[in-house]
């Protein structure tokens, strides 16, 4: 039996049945790390002894019955700026080479309880600052579909392992596209979900307001069962159990019903219809949230709903996480469903320029194989019953100046924090404690950063601060209105993940506009907190990967699980029928 | 190019910045952020009087928790990321004079 071919929940079905064990698993892996890790660099730091004791505890617990979730005994590859426990975590960058956490990430320890196994620590861009995962200071990863290519980034070590076989499945960040492009450059799911969903707690911040975790797997199924364990209330305490979060789902209360209904087999038509009745209501429910935000004692009283039945537990717990948003609908699996009748797909006229001369308000530089690659697959989605529709998305073009002012402003501030005092690295030659912090800072951060920091240090200092920083944050609040207005009208959009397949290593960095002007269709998706996700749906004339890209309305994963997993079982049968004739 | 950066702006945002730039790296940096600034300018062509300034998209709040201690004494592990220490402290060069 060849391990290594088996998804994340076809390995975890085979330990639970005794078929095969976590450690054949760890094992399986770590042999793929022997023969192709030195070439393709996924990772920066592999703890192989901790990873077979580790398995090994697990398959224990397997044995005993203690662990029967569906990740249990399954490799996993943790991005390298998500914290470990006594396992280094580097965010691929100097100033913190020798850090070592005292504590793990509230994704990885959800992970960790559920029995998956951490192999390693996967390389990415510096902070997460890059698209081709080339910004690390511990060398670029390579693509493994092709290693003279870019896997994307910056979370490029997971979807390289992912797409190499040196984990299972892995966890990744997107901050602007920071998952769902390096899944598409490496033929890989990559789900980022709505802002909020999953803790960050333990996760290096980057730009707080549009950082969130999610996975990179090998199917969609194992993209939903992911992210149904690491989403939802957070219990930091580990000695207590009661959850909070730090704000509500907005929406979230009209979705219940839907979610009962669908696991009793709709018509999914009769969904669209109820959808759209939701979002009448839901212009109601944005002014009771603001209400609601008056009176932030109402608020607590509702956190309950998700999860905090006694309130007077809730006062002594020493349990906070103001990095999450309270929803329930997390049973993301119950969306597997291979069904797209009546559901509304809309595909931004911008996203999908003919030719040249058109292309000047849109995506510049969209390859016509990507094009016809991501419309093949919305004619897949068509004939099988999804109305699909082209329609104008305002405001694509603002979207990455909006972006690099405000995830520039977020990140100077949350990397003042490197000042060589505490932890990471420090220059040693330095006199003075103020040029120790400018001299450990200079040499520890990489080019990139540098250019990030300088950029947020003036569009937040005085005299900038209204023309560039709060400008930017009104255009987001316009970008977000647009995504509104569009999803009144349709259940998802529907576009390419990146304009082209996988750059050529050293063709990116020379210039970082042209490198920026890559995330188009990524970043207006974290600017109004959107979950988004990117499906493979074919290759260029070269061999590299294609993604097809999903973006729902918020709290609306479900929605686009369910097309993605329709789409991919499509794909996966005409496949088998083009290769059984 | 419209945006130039002058070398007082450059030398005020290397002290916001706490990094040390060479003349070259100032150079380079001036560059940079003029032809950054020139693309971020695009956002003059909205005109987004009236609208409110969107920090977060949802209504995110501090939680807030009782002071009291629930983790373990951790400052061996803690001591143990620092560059310098001197018994349960952290060693700094000399602050002033």
């Amino acid at each position: 039996m060849e391990l290594l071919s088996l998804s994340a929940v076809q390995l975890g079905r085979l330990i639970k049945e005794g078929k095969a064990t976590a450690v054949e698993a760890m094992q399986a892996v770590l042999e793929q790390i022997d023969k192709s890790e030195e070439l393709y660099n996924c990772y920066v730091t592999i703890d192989r002894g901790k990873a077979l004791k580790k398995a090994a505890e697990v398959q224990q617990k397997i044995e005993s019955g203690e662990l029967s979730g569906p990740l249990a005994g399954v490799p996993v590859a943790v991005k390298d700026n998500l914290c470990t426990e006594g396992m280094a975590t580097t965010c691929a960058s100097r100033i913190l080479g020798n850090f070592i956490p005292t504590y793990s990430a509230e994704a990885v320890l959800k992970l960790e309880q559920a029995g998956a196994v951490v192999i390693g620590k996967t390389n990415m861009d510096e902070f997460a600052m890059g698209s081709t995962t080339e910004t690390s200071a511990y060398g670029p990863t390579r693509n493994p579909h092709n290693p003279e290519h870019v896997p994307g980034g910056s979370s490029g070590g997971s979807a390289a392992a992912v797409a190499a076989g040196e984990c299972f499945f892995a966890l990744g960040s997107d901050t602007g596209g920071s998952i769902r492009q390096p899944a598409s450059h490496c033929g890989v799911v990559g789900m980022k979900p709505t802002y909020g969903t999953v803790s960050r707690y333990g996760l290096v911040a980057y730009g707080s307001s549009l950082d969130q975790i999610g996975p990179l797997c090998k199917t969609v199924e194992d993209c939903a069962v992911v992210l149904e364990t690491i989403a939802g209330p957070v219990f930091t305490g580990r000695k207590s159990d009661s959850p909070r979060c730090g704000a509500e789902g907005i929406r979230h209360a009209q979705e219940i019903p839907l979610s009962k209904e669908q696991e009793t087999k709709p018509d999914a038509s009769q969904c669209c219809a109820e959808s759209s009745q939701r979002r009448a209501e839901s212009s109601q429910c944005r002014a009771e949230s603001s209400q609601r935000r008056a009176e932030s004692s109402q608020c607590r009283a509702e956190n309950s709903q998700c999860g905090t039945e006694n309130r007077e537990s809730e006062r002594v717990s020493a349990v906070t996480d103001s990095t999450l948003i309270c929803r329930a609908d997390t049973d993301f699996t119950t969306a597997l469903r291979k069904d797209v009748k009546g559901m509304r797909i809309g595909i931004p006229k911008a996203y999908i320029p003919e030719t040249e001369k058109n292309q000047e308000n849109g995506a510049r530089g969209l390859s016509p194989e990507v094009r016809g690659a991501v419309l093949e697959a919305a004619g897949v989605l068509k004939a099988n019953g999804a109305v699909v529709e082209e329609f104008d998305l305002w405001l694509v073009d603002y979207a990455i100046p909006a972006y690099y002012t405000i995830a520039a402003a977020e990140a100077s501030s949350n990397l003042e924090r490197f000042d060589g005092i505490k932890y990471g690295y420090r220059d040693e030659n330095a006199q003075e404690l103020h040029q120790m912090y400018k001299e450990t800072r200079s040499r520890g951060f990489g080019e990139e950063v540098k250019r990030r920091i300088m950029l947020g240090s003036f569009v937040l200092s005085s005299g900038y601060y209204d023309a560039y920083y709060l400008k930017a944050l009104r255009v987001k609040a316009m970008i977000k209105k647009a995504f509104d207005e569009a999803f009144e009208k349709y259940d998802c959009i529907l576009g390419p993940a990146a304009p082209t397949t996988a750059p050529k290593l050293g063709e990116s960095l020379a210039d970082p506009i042209q490198m920026y002007l890559g995330d188009i269709y990524t970043i207006s998706v974290n600017l109004a907190g959107l979950p988004a996700i990117s499906v493979p749906c074919g290759t260029d004339g070269a061999g590299l990967p294609i993604g097809l890209q999903l973006i729902g309305d918020c709290f609306q994963e479900k929605k686009l699980l369910q097309i993605a997993y329709t789409y991919e079982q499509l794909r996966n049968e005409a496949a088998a029928a083009v290769h059984s004739a | 190019m419209a945006n130039i950066i002058s070398d007082e702006t450059i030398e005020y945002v290397g002290i916001l910045a706490k990094l040390a730039l060479s003349g070259e790296e100032k150079e380079q940096a001036k560059k940079d952020m003029g032809r950054m600034l020139d693309y971020i300018d695009k956002l003059n062509e909205l005109d987004t009087t009236g609208v409110e300034p969107m920090s977060h998209v949802f209504p995110v709040q501090n939680v807030f928790r009782e002071d009291v201690v629930t983790n373990g004494d951790e400052s061996e592990n803690i001591l143990r990321n620092a560059p310098a220490r001197k018994d349960d402290m952290f060693v700094v060069p000399k602050t002033f004079e």
